[in-house]
């Protein structure tokens, strides 16, 4: 049992672990890394060791940033093993459950994947009548987006910079200014908080979102007013796991354009189409350039509330007796083996970089709100879901602890 | 987006009220030495003492626990101080030429949690002054005033100006008598033809009136002329014809003479004879320090004195070239000449002595020298003129002051051994004189509590302050010198011997007065970190060159040699070269050790980086310490090294290998105590100059202001983990608790890093701990020793760094200190309910569950504020109205300088004030807190603020003065009613609360109850930090008004038919 994951065996470096989640079992197996064959293969087996063959399925997984990306062609079930060291997360759905149209009203959706993956775990668009993507990639995460955008008036831009472990710095600067303000008084001049640089390859930069001299109103929700610079630079630093600030554009030209009747419900959800058109194709094409990594740029995206409580939780390391006792907690599954897949006990690892991995998931798998959310961004935390939950838990289950 | 994760206290009127009850923000008294000071007076009848400073503060001083403050308007200096002795009133003299009377006034009643509080008498400006130009005369420096003269008759006050005319005004209303005023032209007229020479006379340099005849006052000009005034008959009685430029004048007691000191070091006896209208020739003239050219005699007097000739004290004179730099005051008497040689600038000095107009002599009895960084007093009564130690204005900062401890009620044994130790310390000085200024009547109730303040200073020495009171009195010193060679090998504390010493065949006859001592000898020997425990007297002491010395208090002399242990914290780290300073080389062989602490024990870290944490368990007899290299623990009892740990980031290795960034961080170390005294000394006292400008003008102003400021860029990265100084141990704990499992507790010692690491350690102290005490077979002659594994380690993933770790008991109390528990001194602490822990880092405030390290609650301070956590600490508050009632707060000190406190465990944020400037780096780094809701920091190198933060702990001046008139009572509702505070450094500043400009910011440290105490808009409102405090319902409120704003906007905009490139918001 030990020698499964403690030593890095020739057949653990060519072979991919997997741990298959649907409901609320697991299956673990591995894959060959250099012959993963194709997805619809994949597909069947995975039907297979869940017993659950005439169950259609949307497959998804977690990737090393902690994102949940979707499996549904060979080209991101390539991928997917690609990138996993050594342990391959799927979380699988019924189709059913997570085929609703309107997706934004299906909480449990949303509230299972990411934000991103609620857009894309799209079922299978053959099948459906393909709703409006803004692009079908093979495998991304979020880098910004833009939100609130029915809650804030025209001139301004809710942009949530999202950071990805540490390997990209956020990438921008601001500085002190002032700007014109309207009051009963007449026109005032009042001090602000601007951006002065854009780091080049830097996050700030590559979303496109913000610009230099854009004004910064808030941070995290934060008003910036009557704060200092050196205030707004540590609210900015304390809050970069999930920054999100309100500017001012300098450039009001690429500004939202609201209907003027404003439907309700989703209606104004969708009305957030971006008019950034140029900002949004700019950062995506100089990232893309960069080819540093795959990113895609989703704006106007509804987001609820974030509830970043526990973004940053701290890790523990416990120095004592009690390691034993929890490595022997996992149970073996009998799974019928397959010549092909090996089954894999006892693959709870306890590397760092599975650690690393959960630490991630928990920052960034917060699922979004009810669209309800987009109204009153903060009625929905009130009550998290027992569904939320559950998820969390379960994601959790490698959790924070390490067991050394 | 918001989280608002705190309900609103304030909706609770209950709630609200027992928070009054608890926490009120007040700056009490100001201790220590003011900074700058610039003008001296003493009223002989009040035996009252004033002294001005610089930043436009006027300070009175009398009996020990008697003061009272006062702030001029303006920040320019006081220039001079004049009392109208008895009747509590003084006029002072600022730089920008204005007059200002003041008058003692009975204060306000004050509302403290609820409870009325009788008003103190304080310190009033009622009227100013300010000499109108001249007119025809276009430079204004003509009515420059350079000197005043108060009549005996207390209705008079004559001006004189640098244009050589004297101007009278009337007092107490400050009416000028335009037709008296006394122009050069009439003097000069009288002048014989060959003095003339066409020349002005120069300014008016001294006034004094004629000690027995009233309405004759000594006029003297600057270029030498001395003319004895009638007032009534308006025409000079006597004109002296001096020749050298005069600097001051002073009457011999009967009149018959007086004393003028001059710009050549020298000074001259005039006779005073009545018919003779013409003195062309002094009777003496002398220059002392001659015949070299010597420098002015600024300031001359002459008292009479019954035992002999006159007491002749006067300052300067020095010989220019080889003494030219030396500050001194010389007191002669027959044969008998003494230089006093001071380390700073003489300001101003008077003397005491008969003014009762019947005696016959002056009689000095002491002697008072204002100097720049001190006070001196010497007893003029005792042969050989002592000095006087000083009850109050002790310079805090003899030596910069590198780090500072407050002890809480401390024991009575151990306070009455450290009061004799220190008398002892001080008995060399041979005086008996009581202390000589000592007007008005303190009225506060004796301490209840004694209190101890420790100040480390750069000199190695440790001072024990008493605080109990208003007077900040020295109790006893410390060195630790004497442990280590140093340069200057010599006992310590000797500076009073060098002055016996030194009076031999010099001359000058120079002696060596005062204690202010900027320089060190070895800035090593520097204390960073004091720890002391109240019950063992055991007292910890460590430094900057990594030594952390244990002491032990011993009431008898003894000689014996400190043991030594060197503690190696980088442990297996290869590849690193210490570039640093070389460790301090310990004495090895015995030495002398006064009474007073002893050394014990001398640990030294290696590299010898300076210390930056120490924690001490006197019942486990264990003490912790930390450098940037890691932290250490040490068993003093059996002298061994129990635990040394690195923390230097393993990633780091690279980086920590190259010394280059250790170095850099180790001279900040060493520059930072200068850079300290620089700073605060640079970071003037700027107050806003409200003049009655309209505000239109201030607008402008403002705005011009903005757009001159450079802009100024952060970058926002966050924080990686590779900084070179995220070993850095922030602090150390000691605590009884459960680490391994929910049922056994024991010693544990935590550590934080720079790096946002806990290391928390499970200790094995044979003898204490949940029945652990493991018989260890086979350890070496049976004796146990302490052992220490390593239990959890959390990494906070902000990686701020670890300001301060606390245990939480059961109840959510704080755990005791050692011995308090056990000795019954303290309620035993709850080991039946899980304990929790409090981490404070710069930025969150976290409570993690015991013994499985889980979160609990947190506050994140800088994600919703902006600022960072500067010192944390756990304070019991006493509830001002309920005699029983008390509660556990956490204070946090940001880096803006303001308080935050907040409930523990729960961390819901109570109340928030503004305390400090933000800009004062230095008073925010010193600040340190008492237990029970007061606080000091440094205002200045040399005067701590002390404040409270409780409704019920509050030590300020309450005292009462004598007078000749009745004392008036001030309006209540009057602004100025505000307890004054000098230096401006902390006014409320407004505009910083949320918006709040419309309420008065003063309400904000001294709640006045307008309003019903449960009405929900009671100001206690005012105090709630809003921020953490909003709930579901505040947010959309919030929500609305931006979508009025919008609306606003959105009309706004319609109405201005597309104006563009306007924000609105």
């Amino acid at each position: 049992m030990n020698k499964n994951h403690r030593v890095p065996s020739s057949r653990s470096l060519s072979a991919v672990e997997v741990k298959s989640k649907f409901g609320a079992e697991f299956r673990r197996f591995s894959l060959d890394r250099s012959k993963p064959g194709r997805f619809d293969e994949f597909y069947g087996l995975l039907q297979h060791v869940h017993r659950i063959p005439n169950v259609e399925l949307l497959v998804a997984y977690a990737d090393v940033h902690g994102d949940l990306l979707p499996i549904n062609n060979d080209d991101n079930y390539l991928k997917a093993v690609k990138s996993a060291n050594p342990l391959l997360r799927l979380f699988l759905q019924r189709k059913e459950e997570a085929d609703y149209t309107a997706f934004g009203t299906d909480s449990l959706t949303r509230k299972k994947n990411t934000v991103l993956s609620a857009v894309l775990l799209r079922p299978d668009p053959n099948k459906k009548k393909p709703p409006v993507i803004i692009s079908l990639p093979k495998d991304f995460r979020p880098v910004s987006s833009i939100i609130d955008v029915d809650i804030l008036p025209e001139t301004h831009r809710r942009v949530r910079l999202y950071k990805h472990g540490q390997e990209k710095p956020l990438g921008f600067y601001i500085r002190d200014g002032s700007s014109v303000r309207v009051t009963p008084q007449g026109l005032e001049k009042v001090p602000g908080i601007f951006i002065s640089r854009l780091v080049p390859g830097g996050l700030a930069e590559s979303t496109g979102l913000l610009a230099v001299n854009d004004e910064v109103l808030e941070v995290n929700g934060i008003e910036v007013a009557g704060k200092s610079l050196d205030q707004v630079t540590d609210m900015m630093i304390a809050n970069s796991h999930n920054l999100i600030i309100t500017v001012k554009p300098a450039n009001q030209r690429n500004n939202v354009v609201r209907g003027g009747g404003g439907g309700g419900g989703a209606a104004s959800g969708s009305s957030g189409r971006s008019s950034d058109s140029g900002a949004s194709y700019h950062g995506y094409a100089s990232h893309a350039a960069a080819a540093s990594g795959p990113t895609h740029i989703i704006q106007n995206f509804p987001v609820g509330e974030l509830e970043s409580d526990e973004d940053d939780e701290d890790l523990v390391i416990e120095v004592g007796g009690e390691a034993e006792t929890i490595r022997r907690t996992s149970s073996n599954f009998s799974i019928p083996s397959l010549p092909r897949y090996e089954p894999h006990l006892n693959l709870r690892t306890t590397t760092n970089s599975s650690s690393a991995f959960s630490l991630n998931a928990n920052g960034t798998l917060h699922g979004s709100g009810s669209s309800g959310s987009l109204h009153n961004p903060n009625a929905s935390s009130t009550t998290p879901s027992p569904d939320r939950a559950k998820e969390r838990r379960s994601l959790e289950e490698e959790g924070t602890v390490i067991t050394l | 987006m918001m989280k608002f994760r705190f309900r609103r206290q304030g909706t609770d009127p209950q709630r609200e009220k027992i928070k009054q009850e608890l926490f009120a923000f007040n700056k009490t008294v100001e201790h220590g030495f003011p900074n700058q000071p610039s003008a001296l007076a003493f009223d002989p009848k009040l035996q009252l003492m004033a002294i001005g400073t610089k930043s436009g503060a006027i300070k009175i001083y009398g009996a020990p626990g008697v003061e009272f403050t006062g702030l001029h308007k303006d920040t320019t200096a006081v220039t001079q101080i004049h009392f109208l002795p008895g009747q509590g009133r003084l006029l002072s003299l600022l730089d920008d030429n204005t007059i200002h009377l003041w008058e003692l006034v009975v204060g306000p009643h004050r509302e403290v949690g609820g409870a009325k509080k009788e008003g103190g008498v304080c310190l009033k400006q009622v009227d100013n002054y300010s000499l109108p130009g001249r007119p025809g005369i276009e430079s204004c420096s003509a009515t420059r005033v350079t000197v005043l003269l108060l009549l005996k008759s207390c209705d008079l006050l004559c001006i004189g100006t640098e244009g050589g005319g004297v101007y009278f005004l009337e007092l107490p209303h400050l009416m000028l008598k335009e037709n008296q005023t006394l122009l050069q032209d009439q003097v000069t007229q009288s002048l014989p033809d060959d003095y003339r020479c066409g020349k002005s006379l120069g300014p008016v340099e001294s006034l004094q009136e004629h000690p027995q005849q009233p309405g004759k006052i000594l006029i003297g000009y600057s270029r030498g002329l001395v003319v004895l005034w009638d007032l009534s008959a308006r025409h000079a009685d006597q004109l002296f014809l001096g020749k050298q430029q005069l600097e001051s004048l002073v009457w011999e007691r009967s009149g018959s003479l007086f004393v003028s000191s001059h710009n050549d070091g020298g000074y001259s006896v005039w006779p005073v004879t009545s018919g003779n209208s013409y003195t062309p020739q002094p009777v003496s003239s002398t220059i002392p320090y001659g015949p070299f050219p010597c420098k002015a005699i600024n300031k001359i007097l002459w008292r009479t004195s019954q035992t002999g000739s006159p007491v002749l004290l006067y300052s300067g004179g020095m010989p220019r070239a080889s003494y030219g730099d030396r500050h001194c005051l010389t007191i002669q008497q027959d044969k008998e000449h003494v230089t006093l040689d001071f380390t700073s600038r003489v300001i101003d000095f008077f003397t005491i002595h008969n003014i009762e107009l019947d005696k016959e002599f002056d009689d000095p009895a002491a002697l008072v020298v204002l100097l720049e960084e001190e006070l001196v007093v010497i007893d003029l009564q005792t042969p050989g003129w002592p000095t006087l130690p000083t009850p109050y204005l002790a310079p805090l900062h003899s030596s910069a002051i590198t780090c500072s401890c407050h002890i809480s009620s401390v024991p009575p044994k151990l306070w009455e051994r450290l009061i004799n130790t220190g008398k002892a310390q001080r008995s060399r000085l041979r005086t008996h004189m009581s202390w000589p200024i000592c007007g008005g009547k303190n009225l506060a109730p004796p301490p209840k509590q004694q209190e101890l303040l420790l100040t480390g200073h750069e000199d190695g020495t440790v001072r024990f302050w008493d605080a109990s009171g208003v007077a900040l009195t020295p109790l006893y010193k410390l060195g630790t010198a004497n442990v280590f060679h140093t340069d200057c090998d010599e006992p310590h504390d000797s500076s009073n011997d060098h002055n016996m010493q030194q009076e031999e065949e010099e001359w000058p006859p120079f002696r060596k007065v005062g204690c202010f001592d900027p320089y060190s000898d070895d800035p090593r020997l520097g204390i960073q970190k004091i720890s002391l425990c109240k019950y063992s007297n055991k007292l910890v002491v460590a430094g900057t060159a990594g030594q952390v010395i244990v002491l032990a208090f011993n009431d008898e002399p003894s000689d014996h040699s400190v043991d030594v242990s060197v503690v190696d914290l980088l442990q297996d780290r290869e590849g690193f070269t210490w570039k640093g300073h070389d460790r301090l080389e310990p004495r090895l062989k015995p030495a002398p050790f006064p009474p007073g602490f002893q050394p014990q024990v001398l640990v030294q870290c290696l590299p010898p980086a300076s210390v930056t944490a120490v924690a001490l368990h006197t019942e486990w007899n264990l003490i912790a310490f930390g450098t940037s290299h890691g932290f250490g623990l040490f068993d003093y009892h059996r002298r061994n090294t129990v635990l040394a740990r690195c923390t230097l980031h393993p990633n780091d290795s690279l980086a920590m290998e190259g010394p280059l960034s250790r170095v850099k961080s180790l001279k900040k170390s060493l520059r930072q105590s200068f850079r300290r005294i620089r700073k605060s000394r640079v970071s003037g006292k700027k107050r806003t100059i409200t003049t009655p400008t309209s505000k239109v003008h201030e607008a402008n102003a403002a705005l011009a202001e903005q757009e001159e400021v450079a802009p100024v860029q952060r970058r926002i990265e966050p924080r990686s983990a590779d900084n070179s100084l995220s070993g850095v141990v922030r602090c150390l704990c000691f605590a009884d608790t459960f680490l391994h499992d929910g049922t056994h507790h024991g010693p544990t010692l935590w550590a934080g890093t720079n790096s946002g690491s806990v290391y928390a350690y499970a200790l094995e102290v044979p003898g204490v701990g949940s029945g652990c005490v493991c018989e260890r077979a086979g350890a070496s002659e049976g004796s146990v020793c302490v052992e220490a594994v390593l239990g959890k380690e959390i990494q906070l993933m902000h990686r701020a760094p670890v300001v301060s770790i606390s245990v939480l008991d059961g109840r959510g109390k704080p755990l005791p200190d050692p011995y308090e528990a056990s000795q019954d001194l303290a309620i035993a602490p709850d080991m039946t309910n899980a304990h929790s822990v409090l981490i404070a880092s710069e930025e969150q405030l976290k409570v993690f569950s015991l013994p499985k390290v889980s979160a609990k609650t947190k506050f994140k301070l800088t994600a919703h504020e902006g600022c960072r956590v500067r010192k944390v600490t756990l304070v019991l508050f006493n509830s001002a109205a309920q005699e029983d009632y008390s509660e556990h707060a956490l204070v946090c000190l940001t880096n803006l300088g303001d308080m935050h406190l907040f409930t523990i465990p729960g961390l819901r944020p109570q109340v928030r004030y503004d305390c400090i400037r933000k800009d004062d780096i230095s008073g925010i780094a010193s600040c340190v807190f008492t237990k029970n809701g007061q606080g000091f920091y440094l205002i200045s190198p040399s005067e701590y603020e002390r404040f409270s933060l409780s409704a019920k702990v509050l030590t300020e001046p309450l005292c009462s003065v004598q007078l000749d008139r009745p004392l008036e009572s001030t309006a209540t509702s009057d602004g100025t009613a505000m307890h004054p505070q000098a230096n401006g450094t902390h006014r409320n500043q407004t505009g910083q609360a949320e918006g709040r400009t419309e309420e008065p910011p003063y309400t904000l440290s001294s709640p006045i109850l307008e309003t019903p105490l449960d009405s929900p808009l009671s100001c206690a409102d005012l105090t709630l930090d809003t921020t953490g405090d909003l709930t579901v319902e505040d947010v959309k409120d919030f929500l609305k008004t931006v979508d009025e704003a919008e609306n606003n906007l959105r009309n706004m905009k319609e109405e201005e038919g597309r104006s563009t490139g306007i924000l609105i918001n």
